[in-house]
C-alpha cells in the first residue's frame, strides 16, 4: 500500500484516494494537423515503460481531485519525489546513475 | 524421448520409479543458432516446438533468465476461451482453441485441458446487448456460444447468486461450452519436453542483456553467459518486452503492470465451470485440488515488481463475495503477482521490427495464456518464413501508426 504525499493538500494519504494516470510530461502536439502519422502514433500510444525510474501522473481522485507528478522506481516501487504539474523532476534516471546509487 | 503411457506407468512402478528420464537436457549454449527465442514462457516454448516440428527449423535456442514457465505462464489463472468480438482476434484465439483440443495427445503430455465452459456474466442492459452482439459475431466465425438468461445461468452454476436482490443482479451471460482451464505448468513443461526432443536447446538461468545489430540486421544477443549468435531472434518476454526493445533501440506501445491472483484453501467441489464478470470485475474457477482460483484487474500503475497492492486484492474479493456470498468465509491461502504487458487495443503484437531479423511476440497483457498454442504456432511460421503468418499479420506493430487497431477493450467480456 502506497502512502502518497499530495503536493496540493500537503498531506500523506492512502493509495485508495489516488489514481495513477500514466507517463508524465507528454505534450500534446501543438499543431496535430502537421504531425506525421508516426508522430501522432508516438503521442497517442508509445510509452517509455522503463524498468527503474519513472515519471508519472497521479490524480488525488477522492481528495482535492488535482493532478500532480511523481517519480517512482518501478521495481522497488519506492516513491522518490512528488511535484506539481508544470514542474520538472529533480531525480531522473541520468541523475541517479551519476550519483552512483542506481 | 521417453513416451508416457499407462503401460509405462505400470512398468516404472515395478522398477520403483527409478528409471524416469529427465524431461529435457541442460545444454551448454552453442556459439550460433538459426533462431533464438528470448523468453522461456509458454509462448516462447510453444514457438520453439512448432519451429522444430512444423517448420523444420531445429537449430533453435530458447534463452530464459529464470526457469522455464516461471513468468506469467505459471502465475496466471488459466482461463481458456476464444469468444473474442473482432474477426482478427477470433481467428487467432480460435486457432489456439483448436490446438488446445488436441494438445495433450500431440505433446504426449497431459496438460489437463478441461473444457468445463466459461460464463461471461451480464449485469446491465448494455452488458446484455454487448453479449448478444459478441455471441452473434462468434457464431458467424464458427465459434460456439450461447446467450443465457439468469435462470439458465443459475442452472449451470447454482452457487452463483442470481437473485434479483443483489446490488448488480445477474441478467444473463454468454456461455462458451468449449472454454475452460488447463494446467499452466504442464503446458510449459509439455512444450519444453517436446521441443527438447526435437533438438531445441533450452538455456535457463541466462539473461539477455543486449542485442548485437550490424547494418540494421540482428546478429545475436549478449547474455550473462556471453554472446550467442543468430540472424533471427524472436522476443517473447511478456512484461519485460519494453526492456528488450530498448536494447534494440525500439519503442513498443506497451505498459507493464502488476496483475494479481489468489487461491483459497481447498474446499469440496462447488464450482465446475468458469465464471467471469466484467461489471463487478472478478472471476473465479475451482482447481482440481479444490482451491478457488480468483483474479480481477491490474494494478493501475506501471510496475515490474511481480507483486501488487492490497487495495486491488480487496476490490477483487469484494467482487467475488458479491457474486458468491457463500464464499465469504473461505480463507485465502496464497496471493501473487505477474507483470503483464498491456497494449492500447488489448490485442497482442506479433510483428517484425525495423531491425531485420528481430521479431516481437508480446502485448498479450492479462489474457495470453489461452493463446499459448496458437501464438507459438503462428509465430514459429512467421520466424521461419520471415513474413507474417496470415493469422498474425493484422497484429503487426504498424497498426498503431495506420490506425487499424483491433479494439477488444471491453468487447471481449472481461479482460482475461
Ligand atoms: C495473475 C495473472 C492472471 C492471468 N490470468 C489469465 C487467464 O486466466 N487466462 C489467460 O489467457 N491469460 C491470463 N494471464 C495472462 C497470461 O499469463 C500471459 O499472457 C501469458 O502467460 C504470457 O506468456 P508468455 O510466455 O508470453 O510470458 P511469460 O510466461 O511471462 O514468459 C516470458 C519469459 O521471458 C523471460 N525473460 C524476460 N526478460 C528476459 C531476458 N532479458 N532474458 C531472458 N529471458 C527473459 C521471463 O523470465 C519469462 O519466463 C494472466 C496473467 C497473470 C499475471
Ligand atoms: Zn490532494
Amino acid at each position: 500500500m502506497f502512502h502518497i504525499y499530495c503536493p496540493y493538500c500537503g498531506e500523506h494519504r492512502e493509495e485508495n484516494e489516488f489514481r495513477p494516470k500514466g507517463q508524465a510530461h507528454i505534450m500534446r502536439p501543438k499543431d496535430p494537423e502537421s504531425c506525421s502519422d508516426e508522430e501522432w502514433a508516438d503521442y497517442l500510444f508509445f510509452r517509455d515503460n522503463p524498468k527503474g525510474i519513472h515519471h508519472e501522473m497521479w490524480v488525488h481522485a477522492t481528495g482535492c481531485r488535482k493532478f500532480f507528478n511523481m517519480t517512482r522506481d518501478t521495481v522497488s516501487y519506492e516513491i522518490l519525489e512528488v511535484y506539481k504539474m508544470g514542474e520538472q523532476p529533480k531525480i531522473t534516471a541520468a541523475s541517479r546513475v551519476v550519483g552512483g546509487e542506481k | 524421448m521417453q513416451r508416457y503411457s499407462g503401460f509405462g506407468l505400470a512398468k516404472h512402478a515395478l522398477t520403483h520409479n527409478e528409471n524416469w528420464q529427465r524431461m529435457w537436457r541442460n545444454p551448454v549454449p552453442k556459439k550460433k543458432y538459426d533462431v533464438i527465442i528470448v523468453g522461456g514462457g509458454g509462448h516462447g516454448l510453444a514457438t520453439a516446438y512448432y519451429l522444430a516440428k512444423e517448420c523444420g527449423v531445429t537449430n533453435v535456442a530458447v534463452i530464459e533468465k529464470g526457469w522455464l514457465g516461471g513468468g506469467n505462464t505459471a502465475r496466471n489463472t488459466t482461463i481458456v476461451r476464444s469468444n473474442y468480438l473482432w474477426d482478427e482476434a477470433a481467428a487467432l484465439y480460435e486457432h489456439s482453441m483448436k490446438l488446445w483440443e488436441g494438445l495433450s495427445l500431440d505433446l504426449n503430455y497431459n496438460v489437463m485441458f478441461s473444457q468445463r465452459g466459461v460464463l461471461n456474466l451480464g449485469h446491465t442492459l448494455q452488458d446484455m446487448r454487448d453479449i448478444q452482439r459478441r455471441v452473434n459475431a462468434n457464431r458467424l466465425n464458427g465459434i460456439d456460444g450461447e446467450v443465457l438468461d439468469a435462470q439458465q445461468v443459475k442452472e449451470i452454476c447454482p452457487v452463483l447468486d442470481c437473485s434479483p436482490n443483489t446490488r448488480y443482479p445477474v441478467l444473463g451471460a454468454s456461455w462458451q461450452p468449449r472454454g475452460g482451464v488447463a494446467r499452466h505448468d504442464a503446458v510449459a513443461w509439455g512444450y519444453a519436453r517436446g521441443a527438447d526432443a526435437l533438438g531445441v536447446d533450452l538455456i535457463q538461468q541466462t539473461e539477455v542483456v543486449g542485442m548485437r545489430i550490424e547494418d540494421g540486421q540482428i546478429i545475436g544477443v549478449e547474455t550473462t553467459r556471453g554472446f550467442i549468435g543468430a540472424e533471427t531472434v524472436g522476443c517473447v518476454a511478456a512484461g519485460n518486452s519494453s526492456v528488450l526493445a530498448k536494447m534494440a533501440g525500439i519503442k513498443l506501445p506497451l505498459e507493464s503492470h502488476p496483475l494479481q491472483a489468489l487461491v483459497s484453501e481447498p474446499i469440496k467441489p462447488v464450482l465446475d465451470t468458469v465464471v467471469m464478470s466484467n461489471h463487478v470485475h472478478g472471476y473465479c474457477s475451482q482447481s482440481d485440488k479444490g482451491d478457488l482460483v480468483i483474479g480481477a484487474g491490474i494494478d493501475g500503475y506501471n510496475g515490474y515488481g511481480q507483486r501488487g497492492s492490497y487495495p486491488t486484492i480487496e476490490h477483487t474479493l469484494q467482487a467475488i463475495v458479491e457474486m458468491f456470498p457463500t464464499f465469504s468465509r473461505v480463507r485465502m491461502n496464497r496471493q501473487w503477482g505477474g507483470i503483464v504487458d498491456t497494449c492500447p487495443d488489448a490485442c497482442p503484437i506479433l510483428s517484425a521490427t525495423p531491425v531485420k531479423g528481430l521479431f516481437f511476440n508480446c502485448g498479450w497483457g492479462t489474457g495470453g495464456f489461452k493463446a499459448t498454442p496458437g501464438s507459438g504456432n503462428v509465430f514459429a511460421w512467421t520466424l521461419a518464413k520471415g513474413v507474417a503468418h496470415p493469422i498474425a499479420a493484422p497484429f503487426s506493430i504498424d497498426r498503431f501508426v495506420s490506425g487499424k487497431l483491433i479494439d477488444e477493450h471491453g468487447a471481449a467480456g472481461v479482460a482475461h
